[in-house]
């Protein structure tokens, strides 16, 4: 995975709540089996004008110029702001994988769907908690100011804005640690297989249907 | 100390070890794979040089890409990405060892729909799947969630998964529910009061006289879209109709190992003094039939309804949704439910395609005809057993002498990622769970509903109260 440490980034802002995993990445991508290649699909139906499907040639088809991440200004954005409950629905992991192929590396909303939000971090990608109100004042500066850009400091857990108004956020220790150390997770709990087996053996003796085998049947 | 809730004795029964930064361990108990989320997790294994942890804990089937019309192996899927990604799931299980129920085999079909028919989950366990509806399971007392692909590969490598302990949600529903009123109606009805995001960070019990009185199918249905009121994992206590359900399933203990499981399976309720962080009380006298008008699950009225005003709205996020979703749908504030027209009617998907379902919808359907300005109706099981069940009941006779297609098992046009799908502008009565922005297709717009609402649809061509008959 990743590192994530600091990041000093523009900003593009996305003003809508309740952004669903099938509006970030619709489903006819999904069916890639590799993790890559979905940035130019991402948000498939608000960035284009006709119909997405896999195979195409993104770059030749007609964008919607009302849609806010196709403006100049908000080209190689890194930090995407947006609204409350971002990334509600479908588990997919391929909406975490479609925002950093885009090159997005941090998030800030109000709030997050459970399931995209945990598979964010395993990814590299880091979503920001912040109130409504600092995410309304920072709304207000994206659009005001072009070029605008949040530096991100996660040892520190601060979101600073261009004039040093600095905002803390809230992160769970141990994501914290993998995120700053970009560590992947199997190795860490592997590093615990004693406890899994002294588990399992324990489970077993008490509870021996749970262990009862599916086996492969041919 | 106070007793402890359903939540709180499936964490602690698998509690591997509690980490000093407050995340744990946990031990999951059944891994479901299906075709979507699994190959970019085996490729991960594949790279590490890692081999699964267990194999026999492990079930797959494919569902969201398959064709509903019958073929008989994956070279004859036409849309190559989809082929390749049922092939892939075949070679994997094959290549790793794993039972995978593939085309062909009665026992295929969405995973939320296979796994408890064939006593794959059981009550107690820790149940995980890449896909958000595993909440589905917890219908059976179990702590059942969706989980993204690294963590499909955690598991699969580990047996664990990375927690944290989420807090305990109570949702009472207390009364008797009215004729027609079903268990699709209540979780509408409940995701319409908490709102989508309402259950963000709680694992739901849901509980009280009206959840007592479902079937273990109705439980089912509401379990499935908890993640749809933000809750990744919902949950029904344990009660006779749970035992008897799970009772001489294939994968089910026998003899001295029923007995000694059903003891612990007793033990799966919440205690009378246990402590919830929060509790919600509905009064299922409240409830009635529900149709979802917007282009999230929380937009949803009952069928008697008019579309809500957006200007009356305090709130300015709410109300500029609201608006958005107008102008998606193509309706008006004002408008009657009963007013909006159906192009396509879908009965299916893991939220509604069970026997039960099925049965509802052809008790309306029976001796009458979809009515002709309806493009297409489809009824779609939930699997190959289902359907087999269906026709041994002669359901299938009642679809099809009505008008509607029965179709092979699988997810279909919930998520549109097979042939079934909406096109631009076409409104759907439909019994799946997510009325997204072109879920269903491209510009297509979803009204959630049940599957007695939905067949009562397609035979007026726009939506009716199915209380009063057609």
């Amino acid at each position: 995975m990743e590192k994530f440490t600091t990041l000093k980034g523009l900003v593009a802002p996305l003003d809508r709540a309740n952004v669903d995993t099938d509006l970030i990445i619709p489903k006819q991508f999904l069916k890639s089996i590799f993790k890559s290649g979905y940035g130019p699909n991402l948000f498939d139906e608000l960035r284009y004008l006709d119909e997405g499907q896999p195979g195409m040639d993104n770059s030749k088809r007609p964008l919607n110029k009302d849609f806010v991440l196709n403006q100049p200004r908000y080209q190689g954005a890194q930090v995407l702001l947006a609204r409350r409950n971002f990334g509600c629905g479908s588990s997919r992991e391929h909406a975490p994988w479609a925002l950093m192929d885009q090159g997005f590396r941090a998030l800030i909303a109000p709030s997050y769907a459970d399931i995209f939000f945990n598979n964010s971090f395993k990814n590299g990608l880091l979503p920001i908690i912040l109130s409504e109100e600092q995410v309304e004042q920072l709304f207000r500066e994206t659009q005001a100011t072009e070029g605008y850009q949040l530096a991100i400091d996660l040892e520190k857990q601060t979101v600073t804005t261009p004039s040093g108004q600095s905002f803390a956020f809230e992160i769970d220790a141990f994501r914290k640690h993998c995120l700053l150390n970009g560590l992947d997770d199997i190795g860490l709990t592997l590093q615990d297989a004693d406890a899994i087996r002294a588990y399992e053996a324990k489970r077993a003796a008490e509870a021996p249907w749970v262990f009862n085998a599916i086996a492969k049947r041919t | 100390m106070a007793g402890k809730t359903l939540y709180d004795k499936l964490w602690d029964a698998h509690l591997v070890k509690q980490r000093d930064d407050g995340s744990a361990l946990i031990y999951i108990d059944r891994h479901i794979i299906h075709e979507v989320t699994s190959p970019q997790a085996f490729e991960g294994l594949r790279l590490a040089g890692r081999q699964p942890w267990r194999l026999d804990t492990n079930v797959a089937t494919i569902d969201h890409n398959v064709p509903t019309t019958p073929f008989r192996s994956a070279a004859e899927i036409e849309d190559e990405t989809s082929r390749i990604q049922v092939q892939t799931l075949e070679e994997n299980t094959k290549a790793f060892g794993i039972l995978e129920f593939g085309i062909g085999d009665v026992r295929q079909g969405i995973v939320h729909v296979m796994a408890p028919e064939q006593g794959a989950v059981l009550p107690g366990m820790t149940v995980v799947c890449g896909d958000s509806h595993t909440s589905t399971n917890g219908a059976l007392a179990c702590l059942a969630h969706g989980i993204g692909t690294s963590e499909v590969e955690h598991v699969l490598a580990t047996q664990c998964l990375v927690a944290k302990k989420m807090k305990n949600m109570l949702v009472r529903v207390e009364g008797t529910l009215g004729a027609g009123v079903t268990a699709k109606d209540v979780v509408l009805h409940i995701i319409g009061v908490i709102g989508t995001a309402g259950g963000t960070g709680y694992a739901m019990e849901f509980g009280g006289s009206a959840i007592r009185s479902l079937s273990m199918e109705g439980r089912m249905s509401i379990c499935n879209m908890s993640i749809e009121a933000g809750a990744r994992a919902g949950m029904v206590a344990v009660d006779d109709k749970t035992i008897e359900y799970v009772k001489g399933r294939p994968f089910a203990p026998t003899g001295a190992n029923w007995d000694k499981a059903v003891t612990w399976w007793k033990t799966l309720h919440s205690d009378a003094d246990a402590k919830f962080d929060t509790v919600v009380e509905i009064r299922a006298e409240d409830i009635k039939p529900q149709v979802s008008w917007g282009t999230s699950p929380e937009m949803v009225l009952p069928v008697d309804a008019v579309l809500p005003d957006p200007q009356a709205e305090s709130d300015d996020v709410k109300r500029n949704g609201m608006l958005r979703a107008y102008e998606y749908m193509g309706l008006k504030p004002g408008m009657k439910i009963t007013d909006i027209k159906v192009d396509r009617v879908f009965i299916g998907s893991c939220t509604n395609s069970r026997i039960e379902d099925l049965r509802a919808a052809a008790a309306v359907a029976k001796g009458k005809k979809v009515a002709g300005s309806v493009k297409q109706a489809m009824v779609v099981p939930g699997s190959g057993l289902v359907k087999k069940q269906a026709e041994a009941e002669g359901l299938d006779a009642i679809f099809k002498a009505a008008g509607f297609e029965w179709r092979e098992p699988g997810c279909s046009m919930c998520l549109a990622m097979n042939p079934d799908k909406l096109l631009p502008g076409e409104h759907c009565a439909s019994t799946s769970n997510r009325n997204f922005e072109g879920r269903q297709g491209n510009g297509g717009r979803t009204h959630l509903c049940s599957p007695a609402m939905a067949a009562a649809a397609a035979i007026a061509g726009h939506f009716v109260d199915v209380r009063e008959g057609i």
